[in-house]
């Protein structure tokens, strides 16, 4: 093989603390040769980004590497000054980040970001720089380049973006792109095209890619080598195939089987053994103060009959002026009690937007919701409140779902009191019940959300869906935004509410294999109109709407993962 | 964008008809001008005449109308404390607080922007810190206070600046008379300048601090950054140009204030401006004049109102709704 284009040599990263010091990324050390790419994979915190910030000198003070060497080209550069990081810097090493929305200056035009980057490396006239500038756009597979050139960011979609930033990083004809969970943001579609521009110029221009990702699946389509890190060290290197296929450490064996599998349905998710995990989630205490109550003959719980959503795109005094973009058209399903019902499609499809109208968060500008035989139309507002409190939600983000501001007892008491369902005296004691049950610590009650992890965070989010004992819960993409480990763990909870409680459940999701393995049914959305409802299994193995098989076969495949377990 | 524009002007308007109405309603509201103008030796026969020649026995409506289509044509009507056109008298003030606000608002905003930019790169070092804790007194000390330490300070101990007045000034055209072309002028400048633009000038700091230190945590400036730009273009190029949509409207509407609080300043200095102007129509309850400055104000203040919001749209794309393309 060739000589390696980067090459890391027992690095230890340091950051120093009022509780002491901390050693983020301890001993690491891998290679990385021209067009391989190169996947890192691990759960939050384990030290992934911290390597690839470490490499680029992207570091926050203070945290700083202590031990180790980083070589670049035959070239030594851990030990660089500032300014000297600073032109090697997307000089030779460039890097692509996890959020497309963010990752670009909304108040300076695509054409502008790239030409000053251009020049700025490349020292070429201005007139030069557009010409490579626009052949660059048009290389990522951007239509219009001329026309996109002077737009700004925000008039492009979330995957135009990456290509922007894809872009933007190959400017300076790079050695080594480090992509910081490039596509996690992004829709299944979207993500296969994404990886495979990367894995076209990985291979095209002979760059080395660290590809840093939670996403086995990810890993298993894309990379060529994968280095697996457990809490800052490395636990496996190797070819993708040897460490998916014939996985040597324990917690590499136990991360590949919590990967949820698109092929078959499991009755519950395989946990991650290794290590230190939460506590458990006390399903048979919480089922036992758990009111039951029986559904109308129908057995249907829940009717979505035909509901439409508007949203004002264009506002005028004069009605025939104003313009709107139709967000959910005449979509119409049943929820029977009991069921997961899945909801998949992608970004801008309308999922969030029905799950909105059914939690009466929007209006509905067209149709009804029926719940358990009563028209929401013919409610009344006595009727609604009692509706909204067998009615619960989860977000997706556990980050921005909880107030920064509240105890995380206040949060999960605040349904009580506003639905006045329990005598003040008693909130405090169900309150620290709700969270010894969904697994927390018993003094849970008295911190603040930012002292939790995600994964503890979303169950915070649980019991406080769980506090008014509701019927119905709405789950949008409960765990888009957790490591694979957390995701096993919390779909195991929901799947427990759903079994020992009787929950009825709505799921969305834009991860097919999560889909496959939580609900009874699915409903497939697409640019606000339902295509398709099928039970799960004949969903997957027999699809009917052509947009249905497109979507499934973008699932990233994982035969190789198969063999090992 | 023009909609935009015409859609704020007619607010603008309309806001600028309900400031005239109050304007207007202290004439009726806040005692009898006539009492004061002729004092305790009158007689009913002079305070009829005067109500006449004011035109203050005219109904409700019909005064409103006049007083507004003379405020269109830029008449008040007549002082009753100085028997003058308070548009005349306005005039005459109005360049010398015109003058100290400018001065004032280019400081507060250099300083301020400079030093916020500063202190939010530098967040640690000993220079920002000592900014930082000094800039606390802009904030806490009232401005007489300020003012008068200052002349305490420069004028009396010192000796260095003068402690009162706009020192020689030149006429320029018809009625604009300036202090920036005499060396005496430009040195009473100094002390009411830096009292009347400290508290704005620390404003501006500590927003362009923290608006600063928000966006340099953003993942485009760290991109920036992993692309090899330069700290100095991260900085003043990527970053400030982003502080800048909160930082313009706090700006706009501390201009304006500097002109209408020019009053305290203006005092401590005997600066011959229409904030002295107005202080001594409200002892006199020379309502004219106090109309007038009201009016004055509130065009000031619509108008810079409206001059940050089409700011916005130059600065930030987002807001330019109609442009085409996609979403």
């Amino acid at each position: 093989m060739s000589e390696p284009v980067l090459s890391i040599r027992n690095l230890t990263v340091e950051i120093p603390t009022r509780h002491g010091i901390v050693n983020p990324v301890r001993n690491v050390s891998y290679d990385l040769h021209p067009g391989e790419i190169r996947g890192v994979v691990g759960e939050s915190g384990a030290g992934k980004s911290m390597t690839g910030n470490a490499v680029i000198g992207l570091l926050d003070p203070p945290a700083h590497i202590t031990q180790g060497e980083i070589w670049l080209k035959g070239e030594r550069v851990d030990a660089l000054d500032f300014e000297a990081k600073r032109r090697m810097r997307g000089r030779e090493i460039s890097m692509i980040f996890q959020d497309p929305l963010t990752s670009l200056n909304p108040l300076f035009t695509v054409g502008e970001q790239l030409v000053e980057t251009i020049q700025l490396h490349l020292g070429v006239s201005a007139s030069e720089a557009k010409k490579r500038a626009l052949a660059l756009l048009d290389r990522v597979s951007i239509p219009n380049p001329e026309e996109r050139f002077n737009q700004y960011p925000h008039q492009f979609s979330g995957g135009m973006r990456q290509r922007v930033v894809i872009a933007l990083a190959l400017c300076s004809e790079p050695s080594v792109i480090i992509a910081d969970e490039p596509t996690t943001a992004l829709d299944v579609s979207v993500q296969a095209q994404v990886l495979d521009l990367i894995k076209e110029l990985a291979r095209e221009r002979q760059v080395g890619v660290i590809l840093v990702t939670h996403d086995m699946g990810v890993i298993a389509d894309t990379t060529d080598t994968v280095t697996v890190m457990y809490a800052g060290e490395v636990v496996e290197n190797g070819t993708t195939d040897q460490v998916l296929g014939a996985p040597t450490h324990p917690y590499t064996r136990s991360l590949i089987s919590a990967v949820p599998r698109p092929t078959v349905k499991l009755d519950r998710f395989p946990l991650i053994e290794y290590g230190k995990r939460e506590g458990g989630f006390k399903i048979e205490a919480l089922a036992q103060s758990w009111p039951r109550t029986k559904t109308s003959d129908s057995g249907r719980l829940l009717e979505v009959k035909g509901v439409t959503k508007r949203f004002l795109e264009r506002g005028s005094l004069i009605p025939s002026w104003r313009s709107y973009f139709t967000a959910v058209d005449e979509v119409s399903f049943d929820i029977h009690d009991g069921e997961v019902f899945g909801l998949v499609g992608e970004s801008g499809s309308g999922k969030s937007t029905v799950a909105r109208m059914i939690a009466t968060l929007y209006p509905m500008d067209g149709g009804d919701i029926v719940f358990d035989g009563v028209p929401l139309s013919t409610m009344g507002a006595e009727g609604l409140a009692a509706y909204r409190r067998q009615i619960q939600m989860i977000f997706q983000d556990p980050f921005s779902s909880l107030n920064p501001r509240m105890k995380v007892g206040d949060i999960v008491a605040e349904p009580l009191h506003h639905h006045r369902l329990l005598p003040r005296g008693e909130v405090d004691q169900r309150v620290r019940q709700l969270l010894d049950w969904v697994g927390l610590a018993k003094d849970a009650w008295r911190k603040y959300p930012h002292e939790f992890s995600g994964g503890q965070r979303q169950r915070i989010s649980i019991a406080r869906a769980l506090a008014t004992q509701p019927r119905f819960l709405i789950c949008d993409e409960p765990t888009s935004a957790l490591d694979v480990s957390i995701q096993a763990q919390i779909l195991n909870i929901l799947k427990d509410l759903q079994e020992h409680l009787g929950l009825t459940m709505l799921f969305i999701s834009h991860d097919l294999p999560v889909v496959r393995q939580v609900c009874d049914r699915v409903g497939v959305m697409r640019r606000g109109q339902l295509v398709e409802v099928q039970d799960t299994e004949t969903l997957f193995t027999a699809p009917e709407h052509g947009y249905t098989r497109e979507l499934l076969s973008l699932m990233p495949k994982l035969e190789q993962l198969d063999t090992a377990v | 964008m023009l909609a935009f524009i015409i859609r704020r002007v007619g607010q603008s308007l309309l806001v600028l008809m309900i400031v005239g109405l109050v304007a207007f309603s202290m004439f009726r509201f806040v005692g009898d001008p006539i009492d004061n103008m002729l004092g305790q030796e009158r007689t009913i026969e002079d305070v009829e005449r005067l109500r006449g020649q004011l035109g203050l026995d005219q109904p409700f409506v019909v005064q409103y109308y006049r007083f507004l289509e003379g405020a269109v044509q830029g008449n008040f009507g007549v002082s009753y404390r100085q028997g003058r056109p308070v548009a005349d008298i306005i005039f005459e003030r109005a360049p010398a607080t015109l003058e100290l606000a400018a001065v004032s608002g280019i400081l507060a905003v250099l300083f301020g922007i400079g030093l916020g930019v500063f202190t939010a790169i530098r967040r640690d070092g000993i220079a920002a810190n000592v900014i930082m804790a000094t800039s606390l007194i802009g904030v806490s000390l009232p401005t007489f206070l300020i003012g008068i330490l200052l002349i305490y300070l420069f004028s009396v101990e010192l000796g260095w600046l003068p402690s009162f007045g706009r020192g020689e000034t030149v006429r320029l055209g018809g009625w604009w008379t300036t202090g920036f072309l005499t060396e005496s002028g430009l040195r009473a400048l100094i002390l009411p300048s830096i009292t009347l633009g400290l508290y704005q000038m620390t404003l501006i700091m500590r927003l362009v601090r923290s608006e600063m230190l928000e966006v340099l945590r953003q993942d485009y400036i760290r991109f920036a950054r992993a692309r090899g730009i330069r700290e100095r273009v991260v900085n003043f190029r990527h970053a400030l140009k982003n502080t800048m949509v909160p930082v313009v409207t706090v700006i706009g509407l501390q201009l304006g204030s500097i002109i209408a609080f020019a009053i305290i300043t203006e005092t401590v200095f005997q600066w011959p401006g229409v904030g002295l102007l107005f202080i001594n129509a409200i002892q006199f309850v020379d309502i004219p004049v106090m109309a007038a400055y009201l009016m004055l104000i509130s065009v000031m203040f619509v108008g810079i109102n409206l001059l940050v919001d089409i700011l916005y749209v130059f600065i930030d794309p987002r807001l330019r709704i109609d442009s085409s393309g996609g979403k």
